[in-house]
């Protein structure tokens, strides 16, 4: 990157390419976080360090960042069987299921949470049998993580199917011929490929996680150091007009948030190089 | 290890792909199963294989019954059309995955894995590429990859689907030339599948001829392509001019004009075949042989190629006829100019759609 090539390309060049993204990106991502930063800098550093780490603003982190990671994990794995299915089996109705992943994408998440409460709630459908056995899913750090593994479900699902759809049931034929069991062609043939896919996955499905209010307050209950997720803390700081403890969470939230994101990003470039494949 | 297949029969919904198919490939040959797309040759050999599932009939891999046996326990390699190396490992991994995925009891150790991995990589004549990945490599070198990392787990039988078909013109001569040079070294029972006529005469102990479903003809390269037992096989060895007429004592009769070449006392309904180079080209307009007009003449090197088509009873027939450059002819030949052809050797085959009718 230390000098545009200078070798006609097809495209328009470098340049302006790079002129375009890194003007695009300011306008609509850089300057909108930049000014969460700068509205919490207006706060004294001990203020700032109280606000975020206010006992009941703790315990959201870590139900926010821990379901946000659970949900994106229960996500991988069952979001690669739903990949799997859909690439590798013909059955009625495959369409119409295929559709159906990414519902979440477009349901208002108000909506989904709404449903998914009716639906644990005490006195609701699956609720009412659940209760019983002492699972308590809705109002509770429980339904939180049902809510967030419901708006996860197709990032997963959307990135692992058209890796699937590329890899040649040769590769399994080979493996197999060569004496390998199933789970081995699984695991040393078939999962490695898939990798990268099911890491940019699982790093979208918990990006989104993370970030998710809609759909969580309605089904989590919202009591305060168990079920409170950090947006929630955010919004109910700004219900108070404290737009600057408000934005003090929020900038904890984005750099953890980042962080994660990078490393998640960095295990990927590592694996790839030791892989092989691109750089 | 000798393989047999009896009464083979698989279908895709009404396609019929193996029509009870019965054949014998004996211990230590390299057989050529030769065919045109669509005939079978690929389907027999993952039936062969297991990997494929017959609809009915037996696989005997060594006298025994290996119908009901998975890929895993049938012992054989396979080499892919497109290689199917595993892009996440290196070239050593490649050839090592077979040795490592052995259950643990009978898993040789890592160093004994090692040197057998490079004393493969050393037969294909690759060891300097093991650390490499395979996108790094070339077709050819891929393909040898392949075939080391299936010989590492010892089969008892190498089967190879269009080994040579993703390959450029080069790579596949000289690849072919090694391939029988290695069969030679290892006398391992294989076979490959083809649709290159030429490379299964070239490299096969023996050429196995399939056409829709069914065996055309076994019999080793010479023998098949000097005495072609159907019209189907003289057809697919080499070029052909195909002539279709009446055979009686006199000659064989194609509309108005008779081959009086030699045939093989075949009467009745008859299709004939010439090869290009047993064709002449004679400069009347009129008298013996088939009418024809010259439409393209092509000097290649050493040989001289005309491409003409038929006149009056065979109008619409294409004719190629091949001359020695050095040929009288060859230089005088103009395109449009109205010919006679007669054949010096010609095939004769009673005419399967017609046969009955006369």
């Amino acid at each position: 990157m230390t000098k545009a090539p200078t070798l006609p390309r097809v495209l328009p060049g470098f340049g302006l390419s790079l002129g375009f993204t890194l003007t695009y990106l300011s306008l609509v991502v850089l300057i909108p976080l930049a000014a969460v930063f700068i509205r919490a800098s207006s706060l004294s550093l001990e203020a700032f360090w109280d606000a975020v780490t206010a006992p009941r603003v703790l315990a959201s982190y870590q139900l926010s960042f821990g379901m946000a990671l659970l949900a994106a994990a229960i996500n991988t794995v069952f979001g690669l069987l739903l990949a799997w299915s859909l690439v590798r089996y013909r059955f009625p109705g495959k369409k119409l299921v295929d559709a159906l992943v990414d519902l979440p994408f477009a349901l208002p998440t108000a909506v989904a949470g709404i449903a998914l409460t009716a639906l644990y709630a005490g006195n609701g459908w699956l609720g009412q049998y659940l209760e019983p056995l002492g699972i308590k899913v809705a109002f509770g750090p429980l339904g939180v993580l049902v809510a967030l593994v419901f708006i996860g479900l197709p990032f997963v699902v959307r990135t692992v199917q058209p890796v699937l759809e590329d890899l040649e049931t040769e590769l399994e034929e080979a493996a197999t011929s060569l004496g390998a069991h199933r789970w081995q062609t699984f695991r040393h043939v078939i999962l490695p490929v898939l990798q990268p896919a099911l890491m940019t996955g699982f790093a979208l499905a918990f990006a989104r996680a993370v970030g998710e209010y809609g759909s969580v307050i309605f089904i989590a209950g919202n009591i305060p150091m168990v079920s409170e997720i950090t947006p929630l803390m955010i919004i109910s700081k700004l219900e108070q007009y404290d737009y600057a403890g408000a934005t003090a969470i929020a900038s904890v939230m984005l750099v953890a948030s980042f962080l994660l994101l990078l490393a998640i990003n960095g295990l990927q470039a590592w694996q790839a190089r030791r892989n092989g494949r691109s750089e | 290890m000798s393989i047999q297949v009896q009464n083979i029969h698989k279908a895709f919904g009404d396609f019929i792909a193996l029509d009870n198919l019965t054949l014998d490939f004996p211990s230590g040959e390299l057989v050529a199963l030769l065919g045109p797309s669509g005939c079978g040759k690929t389907t027999l050999l993952r039936v062969i294989a297991g990997l494929e599932q017959a609809d009915s009939g037996r696989v005997l891999l060594d006298g025994d019954d290996a119908s009901d046996t998975h890929v895993r326990e049938r012992q054989v390699g396979f080499v892919f059309q497109h290689y199917a190396l595993f892009r996440h490992m290196t070239v050593f991994d490649n050839v090592a995955f077979g040795l490592r995925m052995k259950p643990r009891s009978i898993r040789p150790s890592e160093a004994e894995i090692k040197r057998k991995v490079h004393e493969l990589l050393q037969l294909v004549q690759l060891d300097w590429l093991a650390d490499r990945f395979p996108a790094q490599l070339s077709g050819g070198q891929r393909q040898r990859i392949a075939l080391a990392r299936a010989l590492a787990v010892e089969p008892r039988v190498l089967l190879l689907d269009e080994p040579f078909g993703a390959l450029d013109a080069k790579v596949r001569k000289e690849l072919r030339r090694w391939l029988r040079r290695l069969h030679d070294e290892l006398h391992i029972t294989s076979i490959f599948v083809t649709h290159d006529q030429e490379e299964a005469l070239e490299v096969a102990d023996r050429v196995v001829l399939m056409n829709h479903g069914r065996v055309e003809q076994i019999g080793s390269p010479a023998e098949v392509y000097q005495q072609p037992a159907t019209p189907f096989v003289y057809g697919f060895l080499g070029a052909a001019n195909r002539f279709e007429g009446h055979s009686s004592a006199g000659g064989i009769a194609i509309g108005n004009a008779t081959l009086t070449a030699e045939q093989n006392g075949q009467h009745g309904e008859v299709i004939a075949f010439v090869r290009p180079h047993e064709l002449d080209i004679v400069r009347h307009e009129f008298g013996h042989g088939i009418p024809a007009r010259i439409s393209r003449v092509l000097t290649l090197g050493a040989l001289t190629r005309v491409e003409l088509e038929g006149r009056d009873d065979v109008a619409g027939q294409h004719f190629d006829v091949e001359l020695p450059a050095s040929h009288p002819l060859a230089g005088s030949l103009i395109a449009g100019e109205p010919v006679r052809l007669q054949p010096r050797s010609v095939r004769v085959f009673a005419n399967p759609e017609t046969a009955g009718a006369a």
